[in-house]
């Protein structure tokens, strides 16, 4: 058994909107230890981005515990939590998010810049191991507008690694990109998994649950189904596979 | 989250939309370079007015006869020969913060030399008038106490007179000219001193005894004005109340009624001056305020906008770490980078057009210390005021929100 690095206990999340209490999530249990690679599945309006707001410490639970590597997030201030998320958690975003006009080291120096324990210096050298780990160490003063969007993202995968957290938060990380830059991305997360990261990647996509080691699915903010992969795909052969473009 | 970390970050945003920050450091700069070129305008003229009251004698005193009923008709107070030289002997007598004392008598003619003449002013004074006006005698010599004894018909004239009378650049000194009909003659020449404040010409003038005046020209025993200078400016009221009591007993005017003549003060009409032009400094900097107000609602109007047009990376920014007061600084900074740094240009271009206002309108100008740092405080508060609203809207955005906004 790994290191516990999620853990929720029976978490509700209700909206009020109007005079109706909207239920997002309706008790939601379960654990994430060092080191797994979990999907979480489910069709628009099953609670995934609420579940994912919650993991991401931006939403904190009506009710149930929240452990986020131990530390109990639920007790927590807006600015505690700014700092867990600075410390501990990187997101990916579907769109990216990347700043305009600014090139690839400077974003992923980014949530390095909101800790003061770093120098400058410090800030620009991890940013480029970061950038190399991603494959794009020869992209590293191209500003975001001249990217692709599989570079773009794989930029967004060096901000997400660059302070080193305990878990890496992707919501609908391929969501934007064509089938073989998804595989590109996906082959990056398998090797990020391999390296012993935690990733929790919430998907609508059904394929890219068997490359992850664990699912979990949700429907109508409760989790139905919460499966070990034991017989994980490898994107890399995957990738191989494909027709290579010629024209 | 360090300062300067913050400031690199403004500064990158500022730098992501050059003409945008520009146009809008452009409405401060204008505001700024308005304030400190009318408040250089307006201190420049204060300024001029004071040293030429200064140059006059900040200290001089004048005392006039006054205006009096007689039997129910107001007479004008030059008709009025209530002031004698035995007033101007008591006052010098008995007065201790009155140092120089000068009666006056003045009449006025032509002046004539050969066939050369010019019309002027002739003025009846002693020794002293020339210290208490700060005339001093150029060629030659001021006349002497034998001269006001024997009312000598001798003059000491000045530059314009001069230049009148005698165009082929003669010496004037021991020449005669005459005044009406009384030849005097001439035995000194003032310095030049220009104009005053009020656009009087101070070198068309001739001097002479007063006793010649009184007895050769006007036929008069009273005169009609006495000048004096109190020992210091500071001491001027204390001189005059003195005057004022030593001329009342001479006039045995009862207690209760009013007095039979007039005292004015260089100080009086300073602060006159003054507040004439501390006034129009004020209307001068009000219109400038405006006009930097004016400057600051653009920087809010662009402020706000920057924040909604980047709700995304703010949500971003959030979701990495960045607290409330972390967006709030971002912004802030970014607020007073552009007020300040137009604060500064505008200052330069304030200074740049005062100067100019001076070299092609011959108008005196003077920049100020404290100008330059009323506008820059102004442009710093202005910055943070304008700019506050826009960093808390920010400020306050719920990162899911925010990182959804399309």
């Amino acid at each position: 058994m790994g290191k516990e690095i999620i853990r929720l206990d029976n978490i509700r999340r209700h909206f009020q909107v109007g005079d109706e209490t909207v239920k997002a999530l309706r008790g939601v249990s379960f654990t994430i230890e060092e080191g797994e690679f979990v999907t979480i599945m489910g069709s628009s309006g099953s609670g995934k981005s609420t579940l994912l707001n919650t993991l991401g410490c931006l939403d904190t639970p009506t009710s149930g515990e929240y452990y986020l590597d131990g530390v109990d997030v639920r007790s927590m201030g807006k600015n505690e939590r700014a700092t867990l998320r600075n410390r501990k958690i990187g997101f990916i975003f579907q769109s990216y998010n990347l700043l305009a006009k600014t090139t690839a080291v400077e974003n992923v120096e980014l949530p390095l810049m909101y800790n003061p324990s770093y120098s400058a210096k410090q800030r620009k050298a991890m940013a480029i191991d970061a950038l190399k780990a991603v494959g794009l160490g020869d992209r590293l003063y191209h500003k975001s507008n001249q990217m692709s969007g599989g570079q773009m993202q794989r930029v967004a995968i060096a901000r997400a690694l660059v302070n080193n957290p305990a878990v890496i938060l992707a919501d609908e990380a391929t969501g934007n990109l064509d089938t073989r830059t998804s595989f590109e991305i996906l082959v990056l997360f398998q090797r990020l998994h391999e390296e012993g990261r935690t990733i929790v990647f919430v998907t609508h996509n059904p394929e890219i649950a068997q490359y992850s080691s664990r699912n979990i699915t949700l429907k109508d903010g409760k989790v139905i189904s919460d499966t070990r992969n034991d017989n994980i795909l490898d994107a890399r052969a995957a990738l191989a596979a494909m027709p290579v473009q010629t024209d | 989250m360090n300062f300067v970390n913050l400031f690199k970050i403004a500064l990158k945003a500022l730098s992501n939309n050059k003409m945008r920050g520009f146009l809008t450091m452009l409405g401060i700069i204008i505001g700024v370079a308005a304030v400190i070129t009318m408040l250089a305008i307006g201190q420049g003229s204060k300024k001029s007015i004071q040293m030429e009251i200064s140059e006059m004698g900040s200290n001089m005193i004048m005392i006039m006869p006054g205006a009096y009923m007689r039997g129910g008709v107001r007479s004008s107070s030059s008709d009025m020969e209530s002031l004698k030289l035995a007033d101007f002997s008591s006052i010098e007598a008995s007065c201790p913060h009155v140092t120089f004392i000068s009666p006056i008598v003045q009449s006025s003619a032509q002046a004539i030399y050969g066939a050369n003449n010019t019309p002027t002013s002739i003025y009846g004074v002693n020794q002293d008038y020339l210290e208490i006006r700060s005339y001093k005698v150029g060629d030659g010599d001021i006349f002497t106490d034998q001269d006001i004894r024997t009312a000598a018909k001798v003059c000491v004239v000045g530059k314009t007179i001069v230049d009148n009378l005698f165009p082929d650049g003669e010496n004037p000194v021991g020449k005669v000219i005459r005044f009406g009909s009384i030849p005097f003659r001439i035995i000194g020449v003032l310095e030049s001193k220009g104009y005053n404040s009020m656009g009087m010409d101070q070198d068309d003038v001739i001097l002479a005894p007063y006793t010649t005046i009184q007895k050769r020209i006007l036929a008069i025993n009273h005169i009609q004005q006495i000048v004096c200078a109190a020992t210091s400016e500071a001491d001027t009221e204390v001189a005059i109340s003195e005057i004022t009591e030593v001329l009342r007993t001479n006039h045995k005017i009862k207690a209760g009624d009013d007095d039979n003549f007039n005292i004015r003060s260089q100080e009086e009409m300073a602060s006159m001056m003054n507040s004439v032009t501390s006034m129009m400094t004020i209307l001068l900097a009000a219109v400038a305020g405006i006009s930097l107000v004016v400057g600051g609602i653009g920087i809010m109007n662009i402020m706000y906008v920057s924040v909604t047009e980047r709700t995304r990376e703010i949500g971003l920014r959030m979701s990495i770490g960045a607290k409330g007061r972390d967006i709030l600084a971002q912004f802030l900074i970014e607020s007073i980078l552009i007020s300040v740094t137009g604060g500064i240009i505008g200052v330069l271009f304030g200074a740049v057009a005062a100067y100019l206002v001076q070299l092609i309108g011959n108008f005196p100008v003077s920049v100020q210390m404290w100008t330059v740092v009323l506008a820059f405080a102004v442009c710093t508060l202005t910055g943070i005021f304008f700019g506050w609203y826009p960093a808390k809207k920010a400020s306050n955005l719920d990162p899911i929100e925010a990182l959804r906004y399309e």
